[in-house]
């Protein structure tokens, strides 16, 4: 990603230079997608990410293909049949008991050495630490772009990739492109796009590679993973209900309504980042650009004004019902559901109707 | 020890705002600050120093006003600030950013002393990317840690560290060897207020400043605009939707009125959330 300041003006000498792609590069074909899979599970942004790579490996005519490193061939294999029934055309598999549990070197090698050899012109990957970790390393070792978290991908009229995120702390978007360099590379925050059908029986070709690499060559060593007690880090963004607040609220006291709120609804709670700048909520609350993508059926937005870093993290959601005082405030701009009110009110308000509404409910059921 | 933190000045991005006409950024008296982030970064480098001794470095790369923000870190505690600025880093995208930084390191290397350790922020709150810290452990070979949460044990005849860090659903316990390059998490620590006396070594204090020659680098095809890969194609605000927010009327409802009027809009466009909500009180 390009340095937010110094792409301030759209007139950049930058913008639009287009030099003749090298001869080497041209053999660059085909949409790549990196599938997480740790501890046998592969991360929901994958298939979303194989969805929308469909997209753009059709609109090319090339293949589309997921690579998979682990340590365990049966996972691995059946990791693969999860790929081919959500869009991969090919798979590649690195095996290898050294890529048991994510480790930086291991990953970078296994991850260039399968680009070098089979030379994709896209690569994506999800935003998750891993991802991020590791596409950093990728894209240095192969001296090439790498667009950080994207929130729409498209082909332009020719045939890069285009790819779209928020600057400046979310007040503009800017589009993104690798003109000259293969493979281009993005990452995408897990719930930008949605999960792709599953088409059972769909199939796929399957191609192994070798790591070439001694454990005794690596540095780091694993030597525990403590997986969350509390495992609402990853629920958020995958929350049917998400209630949520923002500066509007005033004071960390009231934000104890949203989260009353969301324990009628079974809801997931967080906040925008203002929020967890003032020590409201946690980092792993926080809703938007630089917190979690949420796509939830009900979003409810207390006191959130609505910045396009929020918007971004919100779009997805298939009701979003806004409570702001500010009747000009941006979230009315994108919400379906827009309440003038003071949300400190409303909210003990709305947990009471709901409850009432819900215990009448189970008394009738 | 030698210890090395990265850091970026960045506007206070709170309160950068957008021309409604042309789209463009009204930076004229946008303040600025040492990216948020990269303080977590510099308290942990402190506080080992102050544990085992040694020597914090602070290095930044920018405009010449940069040296604000290297001031800042040299009155939290800093032993030495080093600006790294150059027409030619002008336009850098993360790839020429950590090609010039990782240069300035050896450079410092050679001045100073090699560092063990070499920190950086989680990521920046302009550019949000987290791929520069990546990118110059890649370029130094330098044993990469990122999103730490706590530095668990640093064994220095054994030159070994090992840290605590966040994962997909977990932590990652992780040991590997000195030199390393570590990523701090944000809210892992909090930065102390400057002594007196470090506020005003820091006034005085002379910030090494060193253009991209005085740095070592002599390819400066990897710096800046040349040395970035990736092109900014378009600065552009996003399209309103086309319907707005329905409002629902408030005028002179109570909140309880209110609250079931809201309720009954929900429901009656998203009938299954009325009996999801059904199914979940039930299983209570």
């Amino acid at each position: 990603m390009t340095d937010a300041p110094k792409a301030a003006p759209a007139t950049n000498s930058r913008a639009g230079t287009k030099k003749e792609l090298s001869e080497h590069f041209k053999t660059y074909k085909h949409v790549w997608v990196f599938i997480e899979c740790e501890y046998g599970v592969i991360h929901p942004v994958s298939l979303e990410l194989l969805g929308e790579a469909r997209k753009l490996a059709d609109k090319r005519g090339v293949s589309l293909a997921g690579v998979i490193l682990g340590s365990d061939a049966n996972l691995i294999a059946a990791a693969a049949t999860v790929c081919f029934e959500h869009g991969a055309d090919l798979v590649y598999t690195v095996t290898d008991p050294t890529l048991a549990h994510y480790r930086n070197e291991a990953f970078t090698k296994g991850m260039t050495d399968v680009v070098n050899t089979y030379k994709p012109e896209i690569l994506l990957l999800g935003a998750t630490t891993l991802g991020r970790d590791l596409a950093g390393s990728v894209a240095t070792t192969l001296l090439t772009g790498l667009t950080a978290d994207s929130t729409a991908l498209a082909i332009d009229d020719e045939g890069s990739l285009a790819a779209t995120r928020p600057t400046f702390g979310g007040s503009l978007l800017c589009t993104i492109m690798t003109l000259n360099y293969r493979p281009q590379m993005a990452t995408v925050r897990p719930r930008v796009f949605g999960m792709p059908p599953r088409e059972p029986g769909r199939r796929g070709e399957i191609i192994a590679h070798p790591l070439n690499l001694a454990e005794d060559d690596i540095v780091t060593k694993v030597l525990q993973f403590v997986a969350d007690r509390d495992s609402n880090q990853s629920q958020l963004a995958y929350a049917d209900i998400v209630v949520a607040g923002g500066l509007g609220l005033r004071s960390a006291e009231n934000f104890e309504l949203v989260k009353a709120l969301a324990s009628v609804l079974g809801a997931e709670y967080g906040g925008s980042r203002p929020l967890v700048q003032k020590g409201w909520i946690t980092a792993d609350r926080q809703i938007g650009q630089t917190g979690k993508t949420i796509r939830p059926k009900l979003y409810i937005a207390a006191g959130i004004s609505g910045a396009i870093q929020h918007r971004v993290g919100v779009e997805g959601a298939d009701t979003i019902v806004a409570i702001n005082t500010d009747p000009n405030a941006q979230i009315f701009e994108f919400a379906h559901l827009g309440i003038v009110a003071d949300a400190i009110k409303l909210l003990p308000a709305l947990t009471e109707a709901f409850r009432k509404r819900l215990s009448v409910n189970r008394l009738a059921s | 020890m030698h210890i090395v933190v990265c850091l970026k000045q960045v506007p206070d991005s709170a309160q950068i705002r957008v021309h409604p006409v042309t789209n463009t950024i009204m930076r004229q008296g946008v303040p600025t600050i040492i990216n948020p982030y990269d303080l977590f970064a510099l308290e942990e480098a402190m506080r080992l120093r102050d544990l085992i001794g040694g020597e914090v470095t602070v290095l930044t790369m920018g405009p010449p006003m940069a040296e604000d923000s290297l001031r800042k870190a040299l009155t939290f505690g800093a032993d030495r600030a080093v600006l790294l600025t150059d027409r030619f880093f002008a336009g850098s995208d993360t790839l020429a950013t950590s090609f010039a930084l990782a240069s300035a390191l050896t450079k410092i290397g050679q001045e100073f002393g090699v560092p063990s350790i070499v920190f950086t922020g989680k990521q920046t709150i302009d550019g949000d990317t987290a791929q520069v810290g990546p990118g110059i452990a890649k370029r130094l070979g330098l044993n990469q840690l990122t999103y730490v949460a706590r530095i668990v044990e640093l064994d220095r005849d054994a030159n070994k560290i090992i840290v605590e860090r966040r994962a997909e659903g977990g932590v990652q316990v992780l040991e590997t060897r000195l030199p390393v390059l570590i990523t701090m998490l944000e809210g892992v620590n909090e930065i102390r207020r400057g002594s007196l006396e470090s506020a005003y070594r820091a006034a005085s204090a002379k910030i090494v400043t060193w253009n991209a020659a005085a740095a070592g680098i002599t390819d400066l095809t990897k710096c800046g605009l040349k040395g970035s890969p990736t092109i900014v194609k378009k600065v552009f605000a996003p399209t309103p939707r086309a319907e707005k927010a329905h409002q629902v009327p408030t005028d002179g409802l109570a909140p309880e009125a209110l609250a079931d009027a809201v309720i009954a809009e929900i429901f009656s466009r998203q009938p299954s959330v009325e009996s999801d909500l059904v199914r979940f009180s039930a299983g209570q």
